[in-house]
């Protein structure tokens, strides 16, 4: 769905005649050309996996995470351009150490969520400022359990059950949708988010990709990290096996 | 102009009241303090000991101050010295800490990192005439490298096998240099102290019943709560203590 805002898209601070901010419209549509991106709350915490597509074969494996621990207890994944993602996952640090330096316990993470937000924001309200072209999902356990927020170029901010942002965000939804997420622990969810990610990777429009995961839940002493090697190998496996099994029917 | 003993790490300093409006925010004495810190190596990692009294001057004003702590996963550090500025320092240590964590990269700083860092903070704070009135000693074993260092309030720092602070570097080093061994156990290593907290005990002022080990080996820390030992007072002289003394003194 593309529309031409000739004249009202130039600028942040322009508002076309029915209402809309294009400029901050172009920047999510930054976010959605990138490599998938999904989170997930399952009973004893959360799971976030991305689907980092390889640009050059020269790359080495575990280099440009995607996914970031923004305190002890919780992670940012990052949709978009990737140098925006680091400013906000820069600021998301500062904040997250900052409230606890002040209020002398680990920062909430819906208010962790309303500061990425409020940031993110911040840069849509000036001419000056472009707005950030990524997207971030963040996750985290606190006092009141775990929790998954999504933010938005635009600001916006909610809380999620299971979010997806990037390019194959709709068919990621529809198979989160689908998930018990209410019964599965981490341990299954870890499992069902790689399944997803391989099954809505493109392998026609793009050809590698390394999938990322990493989670924070009751297991990890409720530290975000990044899934376990043996675990994270059981993941690919499970997933190209389920892949295998689409494919044969 | 007074002179006085400091019984913390055995340095004279001047008490000068005359200095106040521009001093305000420098240290220029200890208030609550730790007595001597004992460290050693043994077979399996090190060991660290001390009691757990914060002495306000001569009051042993409070009898239950942890002053053996853990640094991340590999390192444990004692302090003696002014108390606050040790709970500044572990403020600075969490911070580093974190950071380190946050990267997440399979790798994690080790005792030998800590305790540059450290000297770099104490001798700079010396530096500026505005010392963290501190002795401590790090231990800690990193990929089976046993290490045990110390650095003080003016950025003194070396390492060796057994380690003590304050009192302990004249009633405890001594029963370590001619009794310690690369390879004791644990139970001798714990013997060992206890003959030197045993001393201390006796001799130290400041220092009260109550103590704390604490072991750090590849495997992990363990900070031990706190235990008393046996003490013996029964010696004849210490029988009607003002049976031959003349006069009423």
């Amino acid at each position: 769905m593309s529309s031409i805002g000739t004249g009202y898209d130039l600028s942040v601070t322009t508002f076309s005649p029915d209402g809309r901010v294009f400029q901050i419209e172009y920047a999510a549509k930054a976010v959605d050309n990138s490599g998938t991106v999904i989170g997930i709350k399952c009973k004893d915490g959360i799971v976030l996996g991305v689907e980092k597509l390889i640009s050059s074969k020269m790359m080495l494996a575990g280099s440009n995470r995607r996914i970031h621990s923004v305190h002890r207890h919780s992670g940012l994944a990052v949709a978009g351009l990737a140098a925006d993602g680091r400013q906000i996952v820069a600021r998301a640090k500062s904040e997250a150490t900052n409230y606890e330096k002040t209020y002398g316990e680990p920062i909430p993470v819906k208010e962790l969520a309303d500061r990425v937000a409020s940031y993110v924001h911040l840069c849509t309200l000036y001419w000056w400022l472009r707005p950030f072209g990524c997207g971030v999902i963040l996750g985290g356990y606190d006092r009141d359990g775990p929790q998954l927020y999504m933010v938005e170029p635009s600001g916006i901010s909610y809380r999620y059950f299971g979010a997806a942002m990037g390019k194959g965000r709709q068919a990621a939804k529809t198979e989160i949708e689908k998930l018990k997420l209410s019964e599965m622990t981490c341990r299954e969810g870890v499992i069902e988010v790689a399944k997803i990610i391989y099954g809505v990777h493109d392998e026609a429009k793009d050809k590698a990709f390394e999938l990322e995961l990493s989670w924070v839940c009751d297991e990890s002493n409720r530290q975000h990290q990044k899934v376990p090697d043996d675990l994270l190998n059981e993941a690919r496996t499970a997933a190209k096996a389920a892949l295998e099994e689409m494919d044969a029917d | 102009m007074e002179l006085q003993l400091s019984m913390v790490d055995g340095s004279v300093c001047m008490k000068d009241s005359a200095k106040s409006e521009i001093s305000s925010e420098r240290t220029l004495y200890p208030y609550v303090t730790g007595t001597s810190i004992i460290g050693m190596k043994y077979k399996d990692g090190v060991i660290l000991a001390s009691d757990t009294a914060g002495s306000y001057g001569s009051t042993l004003r409070y009898k239950s101050v942890e002053r053996i702590k853990q640094v991340g996963d590999h390192t444990l550090i004692g302090a003696s010295g002014e108390i606050s500025d040790f709970q500044e320092i572990m403020r600075y240590l969490d911070e580093l800490i974190l950071y380190d964590k946050m990267w997440d990269d399979g790798n994690s700083l080790g005792p030998k990192e800590v305790h540059n860092y450290l000297n770099r903070i104490m001798y700079n704070r010396r530096n500026k005439f505005n010392p963290l009135w501190n002795s401590l000693v790090l231990g800690g074993v990193k990929k089976g490298q046993k290490y045990l260092g110390t650095v003080n309030m003016i950025g003194t720092h070396y390492e060796d096998d057994h380690l003590a602070t304050g009192f302990g570097n004249h009633l405890a080093r001594p029963i370590l240099r001619s009794e310690w061994r690369e390879d004791l156990t644990f139970e001798e290593a714990v013997k060992l102290i206890e003959k030197c907290l045993l001393v201390l005990l006796y001799r130290d002022r400041s220092s009260i019943n109550k103590f704390q080990i604490a072991k750090i080996t590849d495997e992990g820390t363990t900070i031990f709560p706190p235990y008393a030992l046996k003490t013996f007072w029964g010696f004849s002289h210490f029988q009607n203590p003002s049976k031959g003394a003349a006069g009423t003194w």
